[in-house]
């Protein structure tokens, strides 16, 4: 997947040269994870710049930057450091086309690793997507394959507005696959429904999807069809797909990496409560991290979500 | 025009490359036996650290950051601390742990993915390792505004590489220290690098010790490559701190040796000859140099030393290796000072799960 994320920065810098890459390493280094390899090599020093170790640098020169006609696609090197950049986040990036009425805006891309799983030290397993999907004003999208890496980061540096791209750690470079570097990107703001069934409707984003087709495989040996549905973006929520699979299976499991209190599987169980209650034949169940500090890593697989939560969370569905 | 105010930089050495005196020598380091007992400190910090790198290419320990190269600035630094003061460190000064207590099983516990690392059974005060960048700059401003308010005759000491100067947290403790002239030493190690970005791109300043300027404290540079200069100018500072003439910015000069952790590849983006010249000037060489010519050292000791930081380092290894995987309840047991109800639910699903887990 990293690759494919490399591929579409750089077909969006072959075509449209106000695109520009700044962050931590990713000159010459190529980025901690290679997201940004060869870039500075081929569009040179100012267009691939790396930045002074500092966060609230890397997003508030990115609304200047923006502002003015350039279109920055920032790398924070790990979720766990966006902190110091959250305020001009918060404060300018999402604000700035409200405040202004228009006058300037922000087409900013945040990309930052997103989730554990690959035995990294503390503070680089964080997954806290949900305070993000709290900010109005921008967009919060995190892919789940290299095909929708490579489609959806294109979508969002086209995008006018600000977009946080999460890239889950452990796909990139666990999944594998053939990615066509067209210049062709993927909406926003929809979700993918990566397998359809009829008894279950699963909706998961990041590494999680991995985990649930890995339980949909086995439910399927139990009779039972899952609905699997890669959410994407995860803000705005496109709830009418969930809403629409939902009245065909009757039943609903979240399952997201992150902690459950107030979680974005939260907000989707709230909106199916209001929208679509009455197609509901189970309480909705959500499957998440604890609501613990996300542990070293002798403890993260058990941290997070595993197949057999999955399974039987679902399978409570049926119980009910 | 009139010139309202006019600052210099000093830099301190007393140990040269080659291992000779170039300026007075310390108090401290007119007896041999303490300097001995930094040199074997520097030695046993690099058999460890060479030992905790083939630990991780090897899979017994998680991504591990070298402090290959730091020696002097940490064993010095250490040194010129009182067990009574309290460290924030980042996360590669393990000399200077070392020093005050910490041992080296829970050092490689916590790189081994576990906080009980954390847990050190002396200093029990220290911060432990601070990853986010800068932050503990404040945490050790703080530390030292509670000995100043508690009227306690200690001192804070925060460190900080130089990528780390570049964010607001390290000028934000800067000024306050020097606002309130909080007994607390900051220094930064300047090893060259952050990750892949040399200082020259980090800022456009002659020196990291000027940055002390703007905050109205003193600032000074040191080879952090020389223990005796480091000890003697963190020494200072911390007396000066200590009896209320307030805090001190300290740039150590030295080079990382090593990668920036087993995670990655410096010679993707740094020059070979560089890291080549960098050797000539690291710490062990002159301060060896130093001791034999004094005739308080020679081939055998060395010899019988490095064998036994190896027996010392190997029982190390195998205390870490014994420590049990931590339960699934180690994830609440500390999170709060007594756990909410909803999170003894959960506390059971992951004893539950975490059983089943292994090798999902």
């Amino acid at each position: 997947m990293v690759e494919a994320i490399a591929l579409a920065h750089g077909w969006e810098m072959q075509h449209d040269s106000n695109v520009v890459v700044i962050g931590q390493d990713v000159g010459a280094n190529g980025g901690v994870f290679r997201a940004t390899a060869g870039l500075q090599e081929r569009f040179g020093k100012d267009r691939v710049q790396d930045t002074p170790l500092a966060e609230a640098t890397i997003a508030g020169m990115s609304v200047g930057m923006a502002t003015h006609g350039l279109k920055p696609v920032a790398e924070i090197q790990f979720m766990g450091f966006i902190y110091p950049a959250l305020d001009q986040i918060v404060n300018h990036m999402s604000r700035m086309r409200n405040r202004t009425r228009g006058r300037l805006s922000c087409p900013v891309v945040i990309r930052t690793p997103h989730g554990g799983g690959i035995h990294a030290p503390e503070h680089h397993s964080e997954s806290t997507e949900t305070m993000l999907c709290h900010i109005p004003g921008i967009r919060v999208v995190c892919p789940s394959s290299p095909a929708r890496a490579y489609g959806l980061l294109l979508a969002s540096i086209r995008d006018p507005d600000p977009v946080m791209f999460l890239e889950p750690v452990r796909l990139y470079r666990a999944v594998r696959q053939e990615v066509s570097d067209d210049g062709r990107a993927l909406p926003l703001d929809v979700c993918f429904t990566l397998r359809e069934g009829s008894d279950v409707t699963l909706v998961t984003w990041g590494a999680m999807t991995v985990e649930t087709l890995r339980a949909v495989a086995e439910l399927d040996k139990r009779g039972i069809s899952a609905e699997v549905i890669d959410l994407a973006t995860l803000s705005p929520i496109d709830i009418e797909t969930i809403l629409e699979s939902v009245a065909k299976t009757g039943r609903l499991v979240i399952v997201h990496e992150a902690a459950r209190n107030v979680g974005v599987g939260a907000e989707i169980a709230a909106l199916v409560a209001e929208h679509g209650l009455y197609d509901l034949q189970a309480p909705v169940r959500r499957v998440t991290g604890y609501d613990t500090v996300v542990p070293l890593f002798k403890l993260e697989h058990d941290y997070m979500p595993g197949v057999q939560r999955i399974i039987d969370a679902v399978e409570l569905t049926f119980a009910d | 025009m009139k010139t309202v105010a006019e600052f210099k930089i000093q830099y301190r050495q007393i140990l040269s490359p080659g291992g000779e005196l170039v300026a007075p020598l310390p108090a401290f380091a007119s007896d041999h036996a303490e300097v001995l007992r930094m040199y074997r400190a520097m030695t046993l910090v690099r058999v460890f650290d060479t030992k905790s790198v083939n630990l991780q290419r090897t899979g017994q320990l998680g991504t591990y950051p070298s402090s290959l190269g730091h020696e002097a600035a940490h064993v010095g630094i250490g040194a010129a601390m009182r067990p009574e003061d309290i460290l924030a460190p980042v996360y590669r000064e393990i000399g200077t742990q070392l020093w005050r207590g910490v041992t080296m099983a829970e050092i490689l516990t916590y790189w081994g993915g576990d906080e009980s690392g954390n847990d050190f059974a002396v200093p029990r005060q220290d911060f432990a390792w601070c990853v986010p960048i800068a932050t503990q700059t404040l945490h050790a401003a703080g530390a030292a505004m509670a000995f100043k308010v508690r009227n306690e005759p200690r001192c804070a000491l925060a460190y900080i590489g130089d990528g780390g100067t570049s964010e607001g947290a390290f000028y934000e403790a800067l000024n306050l220290a020097g606002a309130r002239a909080l007994p607390v030493v900051f220094v930064i190690v300047n090893n060259g690098w952050a990750i892949s970005v040399p200082v020259a791109a980090q800022t456009a300043a002659q020196t990291l010790a000027q940055k002390a300027i703007a905050a109205g404290i003193p600032g000074v540079q040191v080879d952090g490559n020389d223990v005796f200069a480091v000890r003697e100018v963190v020494g200072e500072a911390l007396e000066n701190a200590r009896r209320g003439a307030g805090p001190a910015l300290i740039e150590a000069l030295t080079y990382r040796l090593s990668d920036h952790t087993t995670a990655d590849d410096a010679s993707r983006y740094r020059c070979a000859q560089e890291v080549k010249d960098a050797w000539q000037l690291e710490p062990l060489l002159r301060l060896r140099e130093y001791l034999s010519r004094a005739r308080v050292w020679d081939a055998d000791q060395e010899r019988a030393w490095l064998e036994e930081c190896a027996l010392k380092v190997d029982a190390a290894v195998a205390e870490y290796a014994a420590r049990p995987k931590p339960s699934t309840d180690a994830m609440f047991d500390h999170l709060f000072a007594s756990l909410p109800g909803h999170l003894h639910e959960q506390r059971l699903t992951a004893r539950k799960y975490g059983a089943k887990s292994s090798g999902h």
